[in-house]
C-alpha cells in the first residue's frame, strides 16, 4: 500500500502496543512477582528491537527497491529513543529510588550501566537532530554522518545487555549475530560501491 | 481500429465511488486490526501470564503453617518467580517446565567421610519432625522475599551418619536428567548443579533441608522433593532437588563459583559491602515491596552465624 500516511499511522499505532500492554498490565498487577525488574528488562528489549528495526530500514531498501520504506525510519528510531528513556526512567526512579549519587555509583561498579548509559546518552543528539528543520540545519552529509552514532549505540546496547545476564548469553548473542549482520551489510554496501566507482583522477571542472 | 471498451461496460456496471471508497477503508482497518493483533500476539508470546500452582499435599507432622501476611511473600510470587537453570533461565520458566520433574521415588544418598552411610528415601526423611522456619531469602540478583519453609535441621540426617573426624566440608548434588532438563550448553552452567559447606555451617542450627512451603509439600520449582536452606548466605548455595550429599575433606565445587569464580565465592554470605558487577549488593528489591530496602549482612542473621568467619577476611572470602 503506498498510502504514507496511513502506513505511518500503522508503525505507530503498532509501536505503541507493548506500551500499552505493559501498562495495562502494570495497572491490572499481572506483570508477575518482580514488577519493577519485569518493566525495566521489557522496556530494555524494546529499545534493542526497535535500534535493529531501524538499522535493518537501509538494508531492506536496497535489496528489496523499496526506497519509500526510508519514510517510516525517522519514527522507528525516536520509538527506539523513547522505549530507552522508559527504560532508564524507571531504573532511575524505582531501582535507584531517585537517587543521583547511587546511579553514579551504579555506573562507576557495574560495567554494563556504564555501557548502557553511554548508548543512551548517544541517542540524545540523534533524537534531537531528527527534524527535518535539523536535517536542514546540519546538511544532509553531516547530518547522515552525525547518525552514524546510531551504530554506537546499538553496538552498546548489545554489550550492555550481554553484560547483565549469569550465563544464558543465547538471547544477547542473538542480538549481536543481527547487529552485526546489519553493520556487515553496511561493510559490504561500500566495498561494492567504492569497486564500482571507477577511480578516476580528481580533475578540476575548470 | 474502434475500442468497444467504453460502450461494452454499463455505466451501473461500474464500481461507484462511495463504494470504491468503502472497499479502500475496509481494506484499511484490516490492515490496521491485523498488524496491531499480531504485535499484540507476539508481545504475549514472549510474556505468558504465569500459570496458577497445583494443589499440593499439606505435611502431615507440621506443628504450625503460616498463614499469608504482609511480612511473608506472597504464595504465588514464591512459586512463580524462581532461579532453577535445570528448567530455564529466566525467572517464570521454572513454574511451567518443572512440571517434568518427576519427584516419586527419591532417594538422598549420604555418603562420603562417614560411620554409617545410608541412602534415604524421601518418605523417610519426611517422617523427621517437621518444624516451620520463615527465614529471609536473598538472591544475589538483588531480590529477596520471606519464605516460610517446613524442614528440619541438616543437622539431624547428618548427625544420623556420623561424620569422621577428618570430615571438613558437605558437598551437595541436584538431580540431573538430560530428557527433562535443558542441556548445560542452554543453561550456560554445568549440569549436575553441585553445591558445598563447610561443615560447621552445615551442623549451624539455622541450616535446613526444606520439605516444604507454607505448610505444603515443595513445588518442582522451588526444588522438590527436597532443598538445602542456608538463609544467610545468597540463594544459589540453597541447592535444589537434592541426591546426593557427600562429607569430604577438601573444599567441594560448586557450580556458580565455578562458571565465574570472581562473581561467586565459595562462602557468598550476603554482604552488602561486597559490590557485585552486576548487581548492587547495598540494596535489594524485596519481591511485592515498591522500590528498595537495605540489604542486611548476612542477611540479618549476623548475631546468629557471624562467629563462625571471626578472623576471616571476608571480603577475600566472600
Amino acid at each position: 500500500m503506498q498510502d504514507v500516511k496511513f502506513n505511518k499511522f500503522v508503525v505507530f499505532v503498532n509501536s505503541l502496543i507493548p506500551l500499552t500492554l505493559l501498562a495495562w498490565d502494570a495497572v491490572w498487577r499481572q506483570l508477575g512477582a518482580n514488577p519493577t525488574e519485569f518493566a525495566i528488562r521489557t522496556t530494555g528489549f524494546l529499545t534493542l528491537i526497535f535500534l535493529l528495526i531501524t538499522l535493518s530500514i537501509t538494508p531492506l531498501r536496497k535489496l528489496t527497491g523499496r526506497n519509500d520504506l526510508i519514510k517510516y525510519r525517522r519514527m522507528l528510531g525516536l520509538f527506539a529513543f523513547f522505549y530507552g528513556a522508559l527504560h532508564l526512567s524507571i531504573y532511575f526512579a524505582i531501582d535507584r529510588n531517585l537517587s543521583f549519587t547511587s546511579a553514579a555509583g551504579d555506573i562507576v561498579q557495574r560495567p554494563f550501566i556504564a555501557f548502557g548509559m553511554t548508548a543512551f546518552f548517544l541517542m540524545i543528539p540523534l533524537a534531537v537532530t531528527s527534524t527535518n528543520g535539523m536535517i536542514k540545519r546540519l546538511g544532509g552529509k553531516r547530518w547522515q554522518q552525525l547518525h552514524k552514532l546510531t551504530y554506537l549505540c546499538a553496538i552498546g546496547g548489545v554489550i550492555h545487555y550481554y553484560l547483565i545476564v549469569k550465563s544464558d548469553v543465547l538471547m544477547p548473542l542473538a542480538f549481536a549475530a543481527v547487529l552485526a549482520t546489519l553493520l556487515g551489510y553496511r561493510v559490504y554496501a561500500a566495498n561494492q560501491k567504492a569497486a564500482q566507482t571507477p577511480v578516476v583522477p580528481k580533475q578540476s571542472k575548470f | 481500429m474502434q475500442t468497444k471498451q467504453s460502450g461494452s461496460i454499463k455505466s451501473s456496471e461500474i464500481t461507484p465511488e462511495q463504494t470504491y471508497l468503502n472497499r479502500r477503508n475496509f481494506i484499511k482497518a484490516a490492515v490496521l486490526a491485523g498488524t496491531t493483533f499480531a504485535t499484540a500476539g507476539v508481545y504475549r508470546w514472549l510474556n505468558e501470564p504465569p500459570l496458577a500452582v497445583a494443589e499440593l499435599d499439606k505435611i502431615e507432622n507440621l506443628k504450625t503453617a503460616a498463614e499469608p501476611n504482609n511480612e511473608i511473600t506472597a504464595y504465588e510470587k514464591i512459586t512463580g518467580y524462581n532461579n532453577f537453570y535445570e528448567f530455564g533461565t529466566d525467572k517464570y520458566s521454572p513454574a511451567r517446565r518443572a512440571a517434568k520433574l518427576e519427584t516419586r521415588p527419591w532417594m538422598i544418598e549420604v555418603a562420603g567421610l562417614v560411620q554409617k552411610p545410608k541412602t534415604f528415601g524421601i518418605e523417610e526423611l519426611l517422617k523427621f519432625e517437621q518444624e516451620e522456619r520463615i527465614y529471609r531469602f536473598r538472591c544475589v540478583e538483588g531480590w529477596s522475599m520471606v519464605i516460610p519453609w517446613a524442614g528440619f535441621p541438616l543437622k539431624k540426617l547428618l548427625d544420623s551418619v556420623e561424620p569422621l573426624g577428618k570430615a571438613k566440608y558437605v558437598a551437595f548434588e541436584t538431580a540431573y536428567n538430560p530428557k527433562t532438563m535443558l542441556s548445560s550448553f542452554s543453561a550456560g552452567i554445568d549440569f549436575p548443579y553441585v553445591e558445598g559447606l563447610r561443615l560447621d555451617e552445615a551442623l549451624h542450627p539455622l541450616t535446613i533441608l526444606a520439605t516444604g512451603l507454607y505448610g505444603k509439600l515443595l513445588p518442582n520449582q522451588n526444588g522438590a522433593p527436597i532443598r538445602l536452606v542456608v538463609p544467610w548466605k545468597y540463594g544459589f548455595k540453597s541447592i535444589k532437588s537434592v541426591v546426593k550429599i557427600n562429607l569430604v575433606e577438601n573444599e567441594p565445587p560448586a557450580t556458580w563459583n565455578l562458571s565465574a569464580p570472581k562473581e561467586y565465592g565459595f562462602y557468598s554470605n550476603v554482604n552488602p559491602a561486597v559490590q557485585h558487577p552486576r548487581w548492587s549488593q547495598a540494596r535489594e528489591q524485596r519481591i511485592g515491596e515498591f522500590g528498595t530496602r537495605e540489604t542486611l549482612p548476612f542477611n540479618g542473621y549476623a548475631d546468629e552465624v557471624a562467629h563462625l568467619y571471626e578472623g576471616m577476611d571476608l571480603k577475600k572470602y566472600f
